[in-house]
């Protein structure tokens, strides 16, 4: 027996079991490209339009931070600039939850073990779980390629885009390989994959905004740290303008790399167990795990203090850059016009502030999301069951997470208004100052957090066992919407849905409070029908 | 006597599933009250609906005179519950999660909970991801008779304990008996049943179809007799109630409805009997003779499904 044997089996029964989720994946994602590439066709049908749009996306460091790369002005490059981050970061995120749900979950829940007591070599889980992630990539490469030359794109650009797509998604799944042997817990595995991906956008954020313009403004050469990136290696391919097929070199190196490295781990450890021994715990419990509050304290603080220092990180380095922004400005008079034209009375900085802001509050919202689904995973794993059948109320039980989570939300929030405003004090000398003022606007974005997280609690209440699907899928629509929204021409109506239409963009806009006000209601009312609805209801244990 | 539990015509449904189908239990206040039924049958929706986990949707629940459902919080102070798959945090402690679950119903006695730690010989330091099933099992059973409860709600509780465990398990039911305390122990083994309980009730697809004592149960079954006599046997395939009669000359082994017995015996005296020994139904016989008919009935219509 090798240590590969049994891996077609275990492809079989992964493909089973995603037959539903998968396809939604490639589904989403190939419509968010079709839908991004007819309305980039249909709003700039010439070139003129497509050369301003290009230099006006190089000069704005906002856009360069959240667009990429600006890379010609063709047809087929322009809706690159607009949709390939968006569609490779999600191909991202698809890979590193594929790869996790076949192997550290199945560890985790014991399932490993029924099937490595078959006729299953040591490596088949693993190498199944890689091939089910990058067979799911080169679908999706190839239907974003098809879509794309279904718009009367060339061929050759078509098929690299598709390729830096399934790419990224790939290099991921290998990162997702690795983390899944370190961390003992599928949602340990998941958070460092998460982190990963974030890190990757950052560092070709940092690298594209340093980056030098050129061609007369209509391509950005990026700076050495987006080279540190998969993201920004995916990007560098520039389909429609260069066609660099070789960068594909590099995401095939570090695949290598990495899956080496995961197989040579798991060779060293235990089926189940991490990388670190278990150390032994306490004989008693202290005082302040001995209620409900300190139980979901305990169980929620691994997921908190990961994404508290991510906020740090992520605010420190959107606040230092915004030094740079400064200095954009200084340099060129060009500039500053352009900026008052588009951003009314605000700056630069103010508006660069506002839209960083509005990502980090998104983001808080898949903080506050994941801090409500560990009510619904304690339910299905029998463990609210023994809690519930002591002496605890249904809705103390219930209040304790969602205090928790929306405390957690405010926080985070605060954190990155504070990070981002020392970061950014520092460079300009005005610690005092920035950093109220972003707190101040990072706190606008909780109203809509909230909602989110309102959101999620009814759906736990009324639907638990899609409560995961539903809570996801509206987050990612408001991402959509936040991220693609202007671009694909929604109707407003549209746009309304996402709570995040509806925030002032702080601190470039003034603050008003009815909206605000409003989503705090909104945000009460869901809540209050998700602890009523779970008070009614059956546990769902499965 | 008072009454600690007491279920009439309980009606729960999953979907299409029925899983209780108008389900009866009585349990004495002081009792241990065996709850035996085969895998799904409903035992532990019985005892999630007693616990207020799961609403009924038709019938009549009453726990310690209160409502399961509606009570639920009140309720759960006077009672301990070991679950019959125990589920604990990955990296919480044994030690941490005893001492969480019995300070969620109000609390333990310290010194009981080390008696038992060292009675169960559970390491409480260790991580519950690191426990077999075995002792994730002890923890719960550990929280529980560290308790000061009315009543011990045990579902399947010592289903993953060596004999040795078992032995011990059994010696902390009896205590809590002597206490004066109420146990509705469901169980698969039947040799704990019949060690342990004052009364069972045997339920199958969500009906109850025997309760009582084992005495009264055992009254209700047959028998087996082997009996030697002086002169070849006669006329007993004639009496009503014997069943799976060998004879052989002077020797004969046979089944008798236990409410026959006297009348057969009767008969047999007059071939001047030599040896003859009884032995009751085990549990295990009442257990096979409800489910035994229900397999092969079950069998059968799979077969003619299949066909």
């Amino acid at each position: 027996m090798s240590a590969f044997t049994g891996t077609g089996r275990l492809v079989r029964l992964a493909l089973r079991r995603d037959r539903i989720q998968l396809p939604i994946w490639l589904l989403a994602l190939t419509l968010t490209q079709a839908a991004t590439v007819s309305s980039v066709v249909g709003l700039y049908p010439t070139e003129q339009e497509r050369v301003a749009l290009a230099i006006s996306t190089a000069q704005s460091p906002v856009g360069v931070m959240f667009n990429g790369l600006v890379s010609g002005t063709s047809l087929g490059a322009t809706a690159m600039t607009q949709s390939f981050m968006v569609v490779a970061i999600a191909a991202a995120f698809m890979s590193t939850l594929t790869v996790v749900r076949h192997t550290r979950q199945n560890e985790e829940t014991g399932r490993a073990e029924l099937i490595g007591a078959g006729i299953v070599g040591r490596h088949a889980s693993l190498t199944a779980a890689l091939i089910v992630a990058v067979g799911a990539n080169v679908v999706l490469g190839l239907l974003n390629a098809v879509v794309l030359i279904g718009n009367d794109l060339p061929a050759t650009g078509s098929f690299a885009a598709g390729a830096g797509i399934a790419a990224v998604g790939i290099a991921f799944a290998a990162i997702a390989a690795v983390t899944a042997q370190v961390s003992e817990t599928a949602r340990g595995a998941n958070g460092m994959a998460a982190a990963a991906i974030g890190v990757a956008f950052l560092l070709r954020a940092v690298g594209d905004v340093s980056g030098k313009v050129v061609d007369g403004g209509v391509t950005l050469v990026s700076a050495w740290p987006s080279w540190l990136s998969p993201i920004g290696w995916g990007q560098q391919i520039r389909p429609y303008d260069q066609d660099n097929w070789w960068v594909l070199g590099l995401l095939v190196v570090a695949f290598a790399a990495l899956v080496g490295l995961s197989f040579v781990l798991t060779a060293h450890r235990d089926v189940g167990a991490g990388l670190r021994a278990v150390q032994p715990g306490r004989p008693t419990a202290t005082p302040g795990l001995l209620s409900p509050l300190g139980l979901g304290w305990h169980l929620q603080r691994g997921v908190f203090i990961g994404w508290a220092v991510g906020t740090v990180v992520l605010g420190a380095a959107y606040g230092s850059i915004g030094d740079e922004i400064e200095e954009f400005i200084g340099d060129s008079e060009q500039m500053a016009d352009y900026f008052e034209q588009i951003g009314g009375t605000a700056g630069l900085t103010e508006a660069y502030f506002a839209a960083t802001l509005g990502i980090a509050g998104l983001a808080v919202a898949g903080y506050a999301i994941q801090a409500l689904l560990r009510m619904r995973s304690e339910e299905s794993a029998g463990r609210v069951e023994p809690v519930l059948a002591a002496s605890v109320p249904r809705t103390r039980w219930m209040w304790s997470h969602v205090a928790i989570a929306a405390c957690g939300a405010v926080l985070l929030l605060t954190l990155m208004g504070l990070s981002t405003g020392l970061a950014y004090g520092l460079v300009v000398d005005d610690v005092g100052t920035q950093t109220s003022t972003l707190i101040g606007a990072a706190l606008v974005q909780a109203p809509a957090v909230l909602a989110l997280a309102g959101l999620a609690v009814a759906a736990f209440g009324l639907l638990p066992r899609l409560a995961a699907a539903v809570s996801w899928a509206v987050l990612a629509l408001c991402v959509l919407i936040g991220q693609l929204g202007q671009i694909l021409g929604l109707p407003q109506a549209v746009l309304d849905l996402s709570p995040f239409s509806h925030v002032p963009a702080a601190p470039a806009d003034d603050v008003t409070a009815l909206p605000l006000l409003a989503l705090l209601l909104v945000a009460a009312a869901l809540t209050a029908i998700g602890v009523a609805s779970f008070r009614r209801r059956d546990l769902a244990m499965t | 006597m008072t009454t600690a539990i007491s279920v009439s015509g309980l009606v729960k449904s999953f979907g299409q599933t029925r899983a209780l189908d108008g389900l009866d239990l009585s349990v004495a206040t002081g009792e241990v009250h065996g709850f035996l039924g085969p895998n799904g049958a409903g035992k532990s929706t019985t005892i999630r609906v007693l616990l207020g986990l799961l609403r009924s949707d038709a019938g009549r629940a009453t726990l310690l005179d209160g409502d399961p459902w509606s009570d639920a919080v009140e309720l759960h102070r006077r009672l301990a519950y070991v679950p019959g798959d125990v589920n604990l945090w990955p990296n919480l402690s044994g030690g941490e999660a005893i001492d969480l679950l019995g300070s969620l119903r109000g609390g333990l006695d310290p010194k009981r909970r080390a008696d038992l730690l060292e009675r169960f010989d559970l390491d409480p330091t260790k991580k519950a991801r690191t426990y077999s099933k075995g002792n994730r099992q002890k923890v719960a059973v550990v929280a529980a008779f560290a308790s000061d409860v009315e009543l011990f709600v045990l579902d399947e509780p010592s289903s993953g304990l060596d004999p040795l465990m078992e032995a011990v398990f059994q010696d902390c039911v009896r205590e809590v008996k002597q206490a004066g305390r109420t146990v509705l122990l469901s169980s698969h083994v039947l040799a704990e049943v019949e060690a342990l309980c004052d009364r069972v009730s045997i339920i199958r697809l969500g009906k109850t179809v025997e309760s009582g004592t084992l005495t009264e149960l055992r009254h209700l079954t047959r028998t087996s007799i082997l009996v030697e006599t002086a002169r070849p046997i006669t006329g007993l395939a004639e009496l009503s109630g014997v069943h799976d009669l060998v004879v052989d000359g002077r020797h004969a082994a046979f089944d008798v409805d236990t409410h026959e017995i006297g009348r057969v015996l009767t008969h047999l005296t007059s071939f001047d009997v030599r040896a003859l020994t009884s032995t009751p139904p085990t549990l295990e016989e009442l257990f096979l003779r409800h489910y035994g008919d229900e397999l092969a009935l079950e069998t059968e219509r799979a077969e003619a499904a299949a066909r």
